[in-house]
């Protein structure tokens, strides 16, 4: 494919738009291993050849355990880098996600979810929920989830993880899944932006191990302190930035929750099934309303009480057993009923057994 | 003895690089030579401002306490993949490793042999003592036949516990490699071929011929139970035979 104007409008799968957003925002490195059903990330990077125009690394790793581990060594050099794969790729790099977190090196992980648990399938689920937003690794932390709905959010999701990443020194996650990696959209890719200069990296960066000039102390990136109160303060100023990240960028979008007796809460494509719902449900005269978390973490816990108060019920409605639900139930506290629906092993549920799903539920008779 | 101390008159002096924190290594174990070998080569070289040294999981843990250069400290057995992004990410620089042999040859045999193989420009430096020393005598991949350890505790047998892992010959064979010795530290000839080798592996590392592996044949002397003396005699006698020293491979 050539390289291509800004604004023009493309049809491509989402794992396409993923590699062309890289390349396009200034990345300078991805390293990955192939896993379905994510691998067009690195084979569209390897066709493009980001490394003759942009500059940008691309390498094929031994393991997803060596990617993440070349995420924090670019990352802790102060570089844009990112790595994708699919859930059982992304258990086995819970431990270098751990690391950056402890050593707060920014990066990008994508993971184009599938279905578990173990090898599982090669389907789409969201079933990787818990392992997102809970850390998945040892230890107290948490990263940025970013869940997108459309191509064009894999696509604009990427710049806007680096500009996270780097901001609050975290690991950033996009969640995408099966679905929204395979079906081919519309999408604009996002303008070009030029990979920062080193002298650009070291400014911005004044804590990456770029080589020490000068008399500038050294810069160790390190995840270790072994004096306990050394430590303790280490994991008060994670949690402030976690706090801080709380309070600045919960992001999700609302469709039709002004009027609506019902509210329901999905993200990702489970969230482009429930607005077919929600449209026949409408048709139907039932008041239903779309609450699409962006950010999984942090969680728009306050906009969900808020609705929470106005709503006869909440369903959620998610691709695996049940585990943003968890979150719902914080949010809500008991105000309102709140139950769940969604389907597991690799099956995408049908806007049908959604509505279903709702009247059965509330004993909605129309 | 101030007429004494001149600059004119020196002939030998700790490395600037080399900061005066306290070394928490044991009495006689090769680490604290092979820091400072590390420190006058990197000072030698001139290239203090763009070196990065990723440090293991291991005795070693703690080497950017001691080397006032830029490090990451890595997950035990990542180091070689960390040093891959960042000397491809950071080109011109000099980036080395530096490991023992349960960090690089045992859970992070699948990085060194992948990061060696893709040729990554990058200096591993190895040290192999035959033992765990950080989490105190167990049995190392490197450990020899019929030897004690922690974990091992009538010695190393073939049928429970395999054979000693010869990594450095395995490395030898790999096409990414351009340059791979195996030296030691236990006498000052010794240490100045050391540190000659450690200076082949780092200029390949910035010239970008290649990977480089040092492996310094190394002592234990807590873990092996002996005296600083007693510790080099018996790696001369055992190790020695088995871990021969000298260059496997020389293509520079």
């Amino acid at each position: 494919m050539p390289i291509m104007a800004n604004n023009d409008i493309l049809l491509m799968k989402g794992n396409e738009a993923i590699a062309h957003a890289a390349i396009r925002c200034g990345c300078d490195g991805y390293f990955g291993y192939p896993i379905t059903p994510q691998s067009e990330i690195l084979e569209t990077l390897a066709a493009q050849k980001p490394w003759e125009t942009t500059g940008m690394v691309v390498l094929q790793a031994e393991s997803e355990v060596a990617s993440i581990n070349m995420l924090y060594g670019g990352g802790g050099a102060g570089k844009r880098v990112m790595t994708s794969s699919s859930s059982p790729g992304v258990a086995l790099m819970q431990e270098g996600i751990a690391y950056m977190a402890g050593a707060e090196i920014p990066g990008l992980i994508v993971n184009v979810q599938r279905g578990g648990p173990g090898l599982g399938t090669i389907q789409p689920s969201q079933g990787d929920y818990f392992q997102a937003t809970r850390g998945g690794g040892n230890g107290d932390y948490y990263i940025i989830v970013l869940a997108p709905s459309t191509v064009q959010e894999m696509a604009d999701f990427v710049d806007l993880s680096f500009e996270l990443a780097f901001k609050y020194r975290i690991p950033a996650m996009i969640l995408s899944d099966g679905v929204i990696g395979q079906v081919m959209e519309k999408v604009t890719l996002p303008p070009f932006k030029p990979r920062r200069t080193d002298e650009e990296v070291i400014a911005q960066c004044p804590w990456a191990s770029t080589g020490r000039k000068g008399m500038r102390p050294i810069n160790v990136i390190t995840s270790l302190e072994l004096r306990p109160e050394a430590m303790e303060q280490h994991n008060l100023h994670l949690q402030a930035k976690y706090a801080e990240i709380r309070k600045n960028e919960v992001r999700y979008e609302e469709l039709q929750t002004e009027d609506a007796d019902y509210l329901i809460v999905a993200f990702g494509s489970a969230a482009r099934i429930a607005q077919k719902a929600i449209s026949d449900l409408r048709a139907a005269g039932i008041r239903v309303g779309l609450l699409r978390p962006i950010t999984l973490w942090p969680f728009p816990y306050d906009r969900i009480r808020e609705l929470s108060e106005k709503v006869r019920g909440i369903l959620t409605f998610e691709i695996n057993a049940g585990q943003m639900v968890e979150d719902v139930r914080l949010a809500v506290e008991g105000r309102t009923p709140v139950t769940h629906y969604g389907k597991m092993g690799g099956i995408v549920p049908t806007p049908d057994e959604v509505i279903a799903t709702l009247k059965n539920h509330f004993n909605i008779t129309l | 003895m101030e007429n004494i101390i001149s600059p004119e008159n020196i002939v030998y002096q700790k490395p600037a690089l080399l900061n005066d924190e306290h070394m928490h290594y044991c009495p006689g174990c090769s680490h604290g030579v092979v820091h400072k070998l590390i420190a006058e080569v990197i000072e030698e070289m001139g290239v203090t401002e763009k070196a990065v040294g990723v440090s293991p999981v291991g005795c070693a843990v703690f080497a950017y306490k001691y080397i006032d250069i830029d490090w990451q400290e890595a997950a035990h057995g990542r180091a070689p993949a960390i040093a891959s992004a960042i000397k491809r990410l950071w080109p011109e620089h000099l980036v080395f490793t530096y490991q023992g042999d349960g960090d690089l040859a045992c859970i992070g045999t699948a990085e060194t042999i992948h990061a060696l193989n893709r040729g990554e420009n990058i200096a591993i430096i190895f040290i192999n003592n035959a033992i765990y020393g950080m989490t105190g005598g167990q049995m190392a991949p490197t450990t020899l036949m019929g030897m004690k350890t922690a974990t091992c505790p009538y010695g190393r047998q073939a049928d429970l516990h395999g054979y000693p892992l010869k990594i450095t010959e395995l490395a030898a064979q790999l096409e990414g490699t351009c340059y791979v010795t195996r030296q030691s530290v236990h006498s000052v000839a010794a240490i100045r071929k050391a540190k000659r080798a450690i200076r082949q592996a780092f200029e390949n590392s910035v010239n970008r011929r290649g990977s480089s592996l040092v492996e310094i044949v190394s002592t234990c002397s807590s873990g092996w139970k002996k005296t600083p003396i007693e510790a080099n005699a018996w790696m001369e006698e055992h190790m020695f035979d088995y871990y021969h020293i000298g260059d496997l491979k020389s293509e520079v």
